[in-house]
């Protein structure tokens, strides 16, 4: 508990308006630095990621011509805009339309002047080239510029791997909750179902799906939820059928509460923890998934910036070493820097570590006296549910 | 010399500023053959004295600033644990409270006795048999040849309990430390159990630290007693003085704690609330393929009684004798035969939806306070529920006051509604558990054993609260327990069931001071004297 005395719980900067329990939760998460730090580094290359448009592009950010202001990189404008010959949109890269702008006017590049599919024509040595001042980490076999298809490639990834994370979580925690909270025929039938379900291979569907139609972004996560979302339903069961006899679950009922209540507000946060604990590997499960689609050719679309597709030109052209070993960092770093933060967030929702800090939190506010505490013989109380929630008593009666 | 001597010992819980001094410079001897109680409520810091003593505190989050524990002559204290593993469960021993947990579930009672002969006597196969029958035949457990091959659930609790005197009277300690051995057991096998353990004391001439809260277990087996709170011993004395001339005040209050008083006159004239007419719950057994159902447990036997406005009607049992059923059935929370009226209606069978507007009308409040609150509402949001569910109070402003109001009326300050229950005492906790059910302003409120997992002045507390409501606004009670003292200072009526089925109905007062069947008797014996009588009538 090494914080100070006062300090308001503060993230990126902003002030958060928590109540006691989710703020001693951010603490717990504060005190795993790895995670903490993990989470700041990601959220600034994810971030970055965000506008690569802005970062790596084959369009100027701002073009000066003849006095006027031209955005490119938001507008397309035809070559003529400038005193070309045709009306197609300008190739900015195109040495004489360069010129062109140059003599009356200036052109501000992105730091990267390539976009990932950009191809580049002015080489000067056989692609694939070795990383320059101009291509940083060299190009790959297409002479298309390897962090440019990096910056878009990482992105792409932590937008699949999110987007199937969230959506299989939400399927996947309504059903374990539907099967545990009823139980009996329910609970039987489901699981029947999903063990057939999960016996269906995957990698053939997809290699189907990819005879029939052009595998995009939305199928490959269509298809991939279809089956993801198994993950976390036996966890979530469990702890349904856990709770689901619990006192204060029996009191709600008495009280008239109904099913679907009961199951979202007084089950399914004390559930929640054994979801996060599983979510980093659905997270990362999701994106190696999609990585090792690319890599075999099953994946998104030709042409698209992909972290797999990089590893496979990695694996065909042994003599360019900077493609195997760019996607290989990138992937390590993205996929280690999640693992640290969610260890954290499972830190900040234990709830041994949550309410027993809380209670101790909570002591000396009651009683000036030290409060006692009956160390481990707290848990053995007469008749008592195993409970995860237990905490020391904080105080004795004062009433 | 004595045997045991603590000197001046203190235990802190972590570090920095969060340090939590659990015990303060106590000191205590105990000699040869003698008892000494450790009394105290809980967070008085009496277990973590006690498991100081064989140092099994979890180190280094505890340590201890200062002090000595001498066993025999032999410091204890700073020993690594190489010396200490042979002091533990060899010299000195422990039985815990509860016998379910503390005994390995996939170990057989052989393996389970046998494991510390193994250990500190090196004994092997047919030795280890031998002197295991020779302990459960100490302990009394009868045929104890076939109770070798058992596992901890088929046993009774009694039994398990027996199986970890056993075991910790395997190596002939010197001393055995109970920390509240009989807290989790019913009332007639908490009368063995300690006759038990007197027995063997005498025997084997131990000396014994006994830790407990129940003032009437200290009184019967205890030479000394010690009495703590907030971590220190504040008063120490052989038993007779402590109990007729005791000095601190705070034993006083401890001495002065137990839950009395009566229940005001039942008025005959009342009107029913509810009546029970030959009620049955029968959970089906079912066996083979088709799930044919062979037999049924008979859970809740035929029970018929009236509950009136004002009134309690008390319902005594041991654990697995069907109180709470009978409970969970008269709420229509578990399904059932027989006829169940409800201020005149019918509702026996009455769907879900049909009750839902009269669960208003009936509240129940569970034994456990920690288990029966939501970790993870706030307490406003704990006790708002109903009142939203039900349509109580026209906004959020309006259900606020509502839920201060019931607050107060449980003697809990109404600021307190935005903090979580982990905040709060056990007696805190079942007061929150009771302004739930106090806030719909209920006719009828079945309390489940609302009082044994508190404090002995907590009880007295809550039995007064409970009384006080009660008289205020007319509500009839459904009272379970199988603590007597309690039934008695609440109940109007009183029921003695047992395996389902009634031993004995009559008002209070007949009950308590004429009780007519054996059973009720022993019970009576058992829970206000502590003496086990007619064992062999409770064996089942």
């Amino acid at each position: 508990m090494a914080r100070p005395a006062v300090q308001e719980p503060r993230l990126f900067g902003f002030r958060l308006r928590l109540n006691p329990v989710n703020e001693r939760r951010f603490w717990n998460f504060r005190n795993n630095k790895r995670g903490y730090w993990s989470l700041h580094i990601f959220a600034v290359l994810f971030v970055l990621s965000l506008f690569a448009e802005f970062i790596a592009n084959e369009r100027p950010l701002v073009v000066r011509f003849e006095g006027q202001t031209y955005f490119p990189v938001l507008v397309d404008y035809p070559e003529t805009e400038f005193g070309g010959f045709f009306p197609t949109s300008t190739d900015y890269h195109d040495p004489f339309v360069k010129e062109l702008i140059e003599e009356r006017g200036w052109i501000l590049w992105p730091p990267i002047p390539y976009s990932y599919n950009t191809v580049i024509r002015d080489l000067g040595v056989p692609a694939p080239s070795p990383p320059t001042a101009q291509n940083w980490l060299g190009t790959d076999d297409q002479a298309r510029d390897v962090v440019a298809r990096i910056i878009y490639g990482f992105r792409i990834s932590v937008l699949f791997g999110l987007t199937l994370t969230v959506l299989s979580s939400i399927v996947g925690i309504m059903a374990g909750a539907v099967q545990g909270y009823f139980g009996g025929w329910v609970d039987l039938g489901f699981q029947r179902f999903m063990e057939i379900w999960s016996g269906l291979p995957t990698l053939y569907l997809l290699i189907i799906l990819a005879s029939v139609v052009t595998p995009n972004f939305w199928w490959l996560l269509g298809l991939m939820l279809l089956f993801s979302w198994m993950a976390l339903v036996d966890v979530v069961r469990a702890e349904f059928l856990r709770a689901r006899n619990l006192d204060f679950v029996r009191a709600a009922r008495a009280l008239g509460v109904g099913n679907v209540t009961i199951m979202f507000r007084h089950i399914l946060p004390n559930a929640m923890v054994a979801s996060l604990t599983f979510m980093p590997f659905i997270l990362n499960g999701s994106i190696t998934t999609l990585t090792s689609l690319d890599f075999l050719g099953f994946g998104l679309p030709p042409g698209s910036p992909s972290l797999g597709e990089l590893l496979a030109q990695g694996r065909n052209n042994l003599h360019a070493p900077w493609l195997g070993i760019s996607g290989f960092l990138v992937l390590a770093v993205m996929l280690s820097l999640l693992i640290f933060i969610f260890e954290a967030v499972r830190d900040a929702f234990d709830p041994r570590k949550t309410f027993a800090a809380l209670a101790l939190d909570a002591a000396p506010k009651e009683q000036t006296r030290a409060p006692g505490t009956e160390g481990p013989a707290a848990a053995r109380r007469p008749a008592r549910p195993d409970q995860p929630d237990s905490a020391p008593e904080p105080a004795k009666e004062r009433a | 010399m004595s045997l045991v001597e603590v000197e001046n010992l203190s235990v802190n819980f972590g570090s920095g500023e969060r340090d939590i001094e659990a015990v303060r410079g106590v000191s205590f001897a105990i000699d040869k053959g003698e008892t000494l109680a450790l009394v105290g409520e809980s967070g008085s810091g009496k277990s973590v004295t006690a498991l100081s003593i064989l140092q099994l505190l979890p180190y280094p989050k505890a340590w201890h600033p200062s002090g000595s524990v001498k066993l025999d002559g032999q410091e204890l204290m700073g020993q690594p644990d190489r010396v200490l593993r042979r002091v533990r469960g060899n010299k000195a021993s422990m039985i815990f409270q509860e016998p379910m947990t503390s005994l390995n579930p996939l170990h057989t009672v052989e393996r389970q006795i046998g494991e510390i002969l193994q250990l500190h006597r090196g004994m092997t196969g047919g030795a280890i048999r031998e002197r295991v029958l020779e302990l459960l035949a100490l302990v009394h457990i009868d045929d104890a040849e076939s109770r070798l091959k058992s596992y901890p659930h088929q046993l009774s609790g009694g039994q398990r309990q027996r199986v970890m005197i056993a075991m910790a009277l395997a190596n002939e300690p010197d001393l055995l430390i109970a920390d509240e051995p009989t807290t989790a057991l019913d009332v007639t096998v908490q009368a063995q159990i300690l006759s038990l353990i007197k027995e063997l004391q005498v025997r084997l001439k131990m000396a014994v630290l006994l830790i407990t809260h129940d003032l009437t277990i200290v009184r019967r087996v205890a030479d000394r007693v010690a009495v703590m709170t907030d971590g220190l011993i504040v008063e120490q004395g052989p038993t007779e003085a402590i109990f007729t001339d005791a000095q601190h005040a705070y034993t006083r209050h401890l001495l002065a704690a137990e839950p009395k008083g009566a229940p005001p006159e039942a008025d005959e004239t009342a009107t029913s609330v509810v009546s029970a007419a030959d009620v049955k719950v029968h959970f089906p057994i079912q066996r083979g393929l088709l799930k044919r159902t062979v037999g049924h447990v008979k859970a809740v036997d035929g029970i018929s009684f009236e509950i009136r406005e004002g009134q309690t009607v008390g319902v005594v049992g041991e654990s697995g004798s069907g109180k709470t059923t009978l409970g969970m059935a008269l709420l229509r929370l578990l399904s059932s035969t027989g006829g169940i009226r409800f201020r005149g209606q019918d509702i026996q069978g009455w769907s879900w939806n049909k009750m839902r507007p009269l669960r208003r009308e009936m509240q129940i409040v569970f034994q456990d306070p920690y288990g029966s609150l939501s970790p993870r509402m706030s307490v406003s949001q704990i006790i708002e529920e109903g009142l939203i569910l039900h349509k109580i109070g026209r906004d959020a402003g309006e259900r606020r006051e509502l839920v201060a109001a019931a607050l107060k009326e449980v003697g809990l300050d109404p600021s307190m509604q935005d903090r979580y229950p982990h905040e709060f005492s056990g007696g805190q906790r079942q007061r929150i558990a009771i302004a739930r059910a106090m806030a719909l302003k209920p006719r009828f409120v079945v309390l489940d054993e609302p009082t044994s997992a508190l404090d002995m002045s907590v009880q007295a507390q809550i039995v007064d609260l409970l009384r006080d409501l009660q008289a205020r606004y007319g509500l009839a009670y459904l009272f379970i327990s199988h603590d007597l003292r309690v039934v008695r200072a609440l109940s109007h009526e009183v029921i003695v069931m047992r395996q389902g089925k009634v031993v004995e109905q009559g008002t209070a007062e007949r009950i308590f001071t004429a009780p007519e069947a054996a059973y009720t008797r022993s019970l009576m014996a058992a829970a206000f004297e502590i003496t086990a009588i007619e064992p062999d009538a409770l064996a089942s």
